[in-house]
């Protein structure tokens, strides 16, 4: 059943209750919360999604999102991340709840999935071949990301690259991209049909929203993709659309240092991490405007398709 | 469900998905889900294991395998630094066990580093290690005055890039608590570790000891079944000589840590089901506390050994783990001491933290 299915009603007193049994791409969660935020967040970002009963089901994730005390309730409310009664993170103001959901997602798929090795990068796919997109924040890594899902690129992950160990293709993890400040209104321009829900203001990355994954996006969450590219987009104000071949070692340097667990993979993450490299194309790429941007990665899907 | 795991794995053949589910998160509360799987594979029951909790097993292995590769490199790097002193040092707990390649070993998660130094050459060998670049990690003055003053140990010293830490030991409990186990006899049976020229392990005996002595006098107990565990592998390893039993007690007494092995073994039946044989815990009969206090234990040492996990707590478990705690500072220190301590810890450390550096 997927979580559209569920009438807003239902979602919230689960939510309140038991919890939510949700699948996103290889990971199962259980998520419990009271917050109305945390319902909406995911009655507008997750319809396509699977869900069951918690009740007797496994899960991967048991995660927790509510206040951390009755007494803040009404002065200053906050909200608590709890991984299965652990609390990794600080709490934050209510307004950040559905964003510490996302974070608090990608902090239990970082700290704890080993059998992939995982970089922090984006990932989409065109042809059955993915593009890698690692970059520093602030370099409109996720502005790309969400104009190319939204042109016909499918999403695979937009923070998380996983790569399986055994097989060295890419898994799929299509969960909300996030949107940070200037992008929010670069996407609502560039597609309008785009959903991106209410803006959380004053996070610690500035004003954060996410946008709903594309639907193709998460019927195809099963299906892996073969490493074709890793790019490094830099955007820049006024600067011509621009991709630049760079050395696969020094790329090679870039992920290790920008995996989250490469060092506990040892000499295997090494073998997995430079196995990728051999079979992808190293660029830097340099954009201003979105649209041009999407069109020189579509010219790039049908030379490497033909 | 971990520790009916750990005491009969056969058990998992017959577990639904919730208690898959269920053995998942409390094993990796406890920081056992590598040692589980490490027991499952033993039984040859890893194909039980369905495929949607797998690799949380699999992950774990690959954290604790790395680890101990870690582990191994640290020791090393820490034999170079202390190189130029005239002294061995003694790997204590985790990294003497992989150091000994004990069973004991196998799916354990470290922390730290513990090592055991005597104690005139503390300043040495503090100074030795600053060099090679471990730094004492940001405490309060309070704290680092308690830890120099008090404690059996220096406070907590962090590598300034690999961010390993090292706990350096002088004795095996705070020169205030009850016992006082003499460090120089510890010392004097150590047993060297191959291929590693001035490092040493515990001999077997007080190797138990030590980490039985651990379980009972450490306040705050996030490893309690971990710890457990260690024991039962010790052991069930040791006792495969047949005069380990009589050795074992016969040093308790020595050392006067006959009390923390009659509790180790009294728990480790209960939670592990650990082949302990009925001469051993008489031999210990003179330790046994009275049976109110006794009974007293059960309740709080059950519930506090468990993994600390909502499925394992019950109404009393709150009040058993602030007992334990209290317990086990009372163990350490004497009240004019400890009254001031707690008081400090409570009213003045909290208010101390916007102080740090960020």
């Amino acid at each position: 059943m997927k979580l559209l299915q569920l009438s807003p009603s239902d979602l919230r007193h689960q939510l309140a209750g038991n919890g939510v049994w949700l699948r996103t791409g290889p990971f199962s969660l259980r998520i419990r919360s009271r917050l109305p935020r945390v319902a909406e967040g995911l009655t507008e970002l997750y319809g396509q999604f699977e869900v069951r009963s918690a009740h007797q089901a496994f899960a991967d994730f048991h995660v927790e999102l509510n206040p951390p005390s009755r007494l803040r309730r009404w002065f200053r409310p906050q909200v608590n991340f709890s991984f299965d009664g652990a609390q990794p993170f600080k709490p934050l103001p209510l307004d950040q709840a559905y964003p510490m959901l996302e974070w608090g997602l990608n902090w239990c798929v970082s700290m704890h999935a080993h059998h992939y090795l995982i970089i922090h990068a984006a990932v989409v796919e065109k042809n059955g071949l993915a593009a890698i997109l690692p970059a520093p924040p602030g370099s409109g890594k996720s502005t790309l990301t969400a104009g190319l899902v939204l042109s016909g690129w499918r999403l695979l992950s937009d923070e998380l690259t996983l790569i399986d160990r055994r097989t060295g293709l890419l898994h799929a993890l299509p969960r909300p991209v996030s949107l940070k400040n200037q992008s929010i209104d670069v996407i609502r321009q560039f597609s309008p049909e785009a959903f991106i829900n209410r803006v959380s203001h004053d996070t610690a990355k500035g004003s954060v929203a996410h946008m709903r994954p594309p639907r193709d996006s998460v019927l195809r969450q099963h299906e892996p993709a073969r490493p074709g590219w890793v790019i490094f987009p830099k955007w820049e104000a006024g600067a011509e659309t621009q991709l630049t071949p760079r050395s696969r070692a020094e790329t090679f340097m870039f992920l290790a240092e920008n995996a989250f667990n490469y060092s506990h993979l040892g000499a295997d993450g090494f073998r997995v991490g430079t196995t990728l490299i051999d079979h992808a194309h190293c660029y830097d790429f340099r954009y201003s405007a979105l649209s041009e941007a999407v069109a020189a990665f579509d010219r790039l899907a049908e030379r490497r398709a033909a | 469900m971990l520790s009916c795991t750990l005491r009969s794995p056969d058990s998992v053949t017959r577990f639904s998905m919730g208690e898959w589910d269920l053995l998942v998160r409390q094993a990796r509360s406890a920081g056992l889900l590598a040692r589980v799987r490490h027991v499952l594979a033993r039984h040859q029951l890893t194909e039980t294991i369905p495929a949607v909790a797998r690799w949380h097993f699999d992950a774990a292995a690959t954290l604790a395998a790395k680890q101990q590769l870690a582990v191994r490199w640290e020791v090393d790097k820490i034999r170079t630094a202390l190189k130029g002193l005239a002294f061995p040092f003694i790997l204590l707990k985790g990294s003497a066990y992989v150091m000994a390649n004990l069973p004991a070993a196998s799916g354990r998660l470290f922390n730290d580093i513990d090592i055991l130094v005597p104690r005139a050459q503390l300043g040495a060998v503090e100074a030795a290690l600053m060099l090679a670049g471990w730094h004492p990690t940001l405490l309060s003055d309070y704290d680092q005055r308690y830890y120099r003053r008090w404690m059996h140990e220096i406070p907590p010293l962090q590598h300034a890039i690999r961010a390993t830490v090292i706990d350096v030991h002088h004795a095996i409990l705070p020169d205030t608590a009850r016992y006082h186990p003499d460090s120089a006899t510890l010392r004097s049976r150590a047993i060297a570790v191959e291929d590693m020229p001035g490092v040493q392990v515990l001999a077997t005996e007080d190797r138990i000891l030590h980490s039985a002595t651990h379980v009972f006098h450490d306040g705050e107990l996030p490893h309690g079944l971990r710890d457990l565990t260690d024991l039962d592998l010790l052991l069930r390893d040791a006792a495969a000589n047949p005069d380990f039993w009589p050795r074992l007690t016969a040093r308790a007494n020595e050392l006067q840590l006959g009390r923390s092995l009659f509790y180790a073994l009294r728990y480790l039946r209960y939670f592990l089901d650990t082949p302990i044989p009925d001469s051993a815990i008489a031999a210990l009969e003179r330790d046994k506390p009275h049976r109110l206090t006794l009974a007293l234990m059960d309740c709080i040492f059950t519930r506090v050994l468990a993994p600390d996990h909502a499925s394992c707590a019950d109404r009393f478990t709150p009040a058993a783990r602030l007992a334990a705690f209290v317990r086990a500072h009372w163990l350490r220190m004497p009240v004019h001491l400890l009254i001031p301590h707690l008081l400090h810890k409570a009213f003045v450390s909290p208010y101390q933290r916007n102080e740090k550096p960020a």
